[in-house]
């Protein structure tokens, strides 16, 4: 016999159910029990930054909204720097930014949305080069029995996204395109439009990070 | 602690798979093409930090954070467990979050229509941060067992919904805790699906005598482990600074 190695196995997912706004999100299952809420809404008045606003669906593989999902998003701040020990990068900190959201998708119409800025270019692993603006996101729900993580991009970055060795990694390219926010501008307002596919011809990449 | 090293690479072998016809919800919402394997950048091995000051003082207290005129009805219990990595060190700090059904199997929800009551006095959502130790508790009620729309006759065995952050957003996790002894469990698509064994019985809390308050409140133990983290010793950096 060998020594044995003891690493712990992770602890299994389970889906978050039909009933995941109660823990999350407890406003949107039809009451108020915290003093502090976490949402949609990523900045403060004195965040710094372009603000915009993201929204989109998440469509089953029958082209239906799904109405019960959750989504969180993390990113970097405007400058492009993570609110987290671990990132180093010579760049500002933003104390009023977190970088970190969550959404549920309206029980009527399946939209999500998020209030926050557009994040700047984070540095690559190394031997790579940088990456071009991007939120990491993830999606949960009923059906979903481990948390599908994906990436949103940004349509008015084409040169940023050209260059960019995460989108570069998958094949066939015009997989790509499911990664690819598109920019409105709406009023003052500009939205970028993110729709996520579980499956059928326009199915988002997913990734295992 | 290097909390910028890479994590290890996810076993997916003991995690249920997107795709569980058993399950008929997943029939749809799973994805039909390979998962993209990606290497950890900045942006998976960061993830959001909460302070322990962002909580209120009963948040981790499901029998008193929804108590109007008098303490839910139920079975009290205490939860607690340690959160660690696949290392087995402990993860301090980090969110957990969690949500249940009442004692009657019926969950503060729109869009739930068991007949079984709602119980006034009890919201069934609570949250905590680990400690320096990566130990968390909580005090509840047993929840019960319900009824769901999947087979004619499918039930789901009482749990409790967890979710966990870690320190990186690659860690982030939702999974059940169930209890141990329970008939239903053996029934349960949720618990079945999982492949591996060993994996599955992690998710079923033990009673610990020891944690009990005697004459008061019985105790589980459910402990919860994240992905584990490269050790730097040998191996390049991960990012260029």
């Amino acid at each position: 016999m060998v020594q044995s190695l003891d690493y712990l196995g992770e602890t299994p997912s389970q889906t978050a159910g039909p009933y995941v706004h109660i823990g999350l999100i407890p406003k949107q299952a039809g009451f108020d029990i915290f003093e502090r809420d976490f949402g949609n809404v990523l900045i403060g008045p004195k965040t710094g930054g372009t603000r915009i606003k993201i929204e989109g669906h998440v469509f089953d593989g029958a082209a239906a909204p799904l109405k019960d999902a959750l989504i969180e998003i993390w990113q970097a701040n405007a400058a492009g720097r993570y609110n987290h020990p671990a990132d180093r990068q010579e760049k500002v900190l933003d104390t009023e930014f977190r970088g970190w959201g969550r959404a549920g998708s309206d029980f009527e119409t399946g939209l999500y949305s998020f209030e926050t800025v557009k994040p700047g270019s984070v540095i690559g692993r190394r031997g790579h080069r940088p990456m071009a603006p991007h939120i990491n996101f993830w999606i949960v729900a009923r059906g979903i029995n481990i948390g599908l993580n994906t990436r949103m991009y940004f349509s008015d970055e084409a040169a940023a996204n050209g260059a960019d060795p995460v989108l570069n990694l998958v094949e066939p390219d015009v997989r790509r395109q499911t990664l690819i926010a598109q920019r409105q501008q709406r009023g003052t307002e500009v939205v970028y439009r993110f729709d996520i596919y579980l499956q059928g011809d326009r199915e988002t990449v997913f990734f295992d990070v | 602690m290097d909390w910028g090293s890479e994590f290890f690479q996810r076993d997916r072998t003991i995690h249920p798979p997107a795709l569980t016809p058993e399950y008929k919800t997943s029939v749809l919402r799973s994805p039909r093409q390979p998962l993209l394997s990606l290497q950890n950048s900045l942006s998976e091995v960061t993830g959001p930090v909460f302070g322990h000051n962002e909580l209120g003082s009963l948040d981790n207290d499901l029998i008193l954070n929804y108590a109007k005129d008098g303490e839910p009805i139920g079975e009290r219990i205490i939860v607690h467990g340690r959160v660690k990595d696949g290392t087995g060190r402990p993860v301090p700090d980090t969110l957990i979050e969690f949500w249940q059904a009442n004692a009657g199997g019926r969950y503060r929800h729109k869009n739930d229509r068991y007949i079984a009551p709602i119980d006034p006095n009890f919201g069934g959502c609570g949250r905590t941060i680990s400690n320096e130790n990566g130990e968390y508790w909580f005090r509840t009620i047993k929840p019960g067992p319900y009824p769901f729309r999947n087979f004619v006759n499918s039930w789901r065995p009482a749990h409790i919904h967890f979710s966990v952050f870690g320190t990186g957003f690659a860690q982030r996790l939702i999974t059940q805790m169930y209890f141990e002894g329970d008939p239903l469990l053996a029934k349960d698509v949720m618990f079945t699906m999982i492949p591996d064994d060993a994996a599955a019985r992690r998710l079923i809390a033990s009673i610990d005598f020891d944690a009990t308050v005697p004459l008061d409140t019985l105790a589980y133990r459910f402990d919860i482990v994240l992905r584990g983290r490269r050790s730097t010793r040998f191996e390049n950096k991960l990012q260029g600074n």
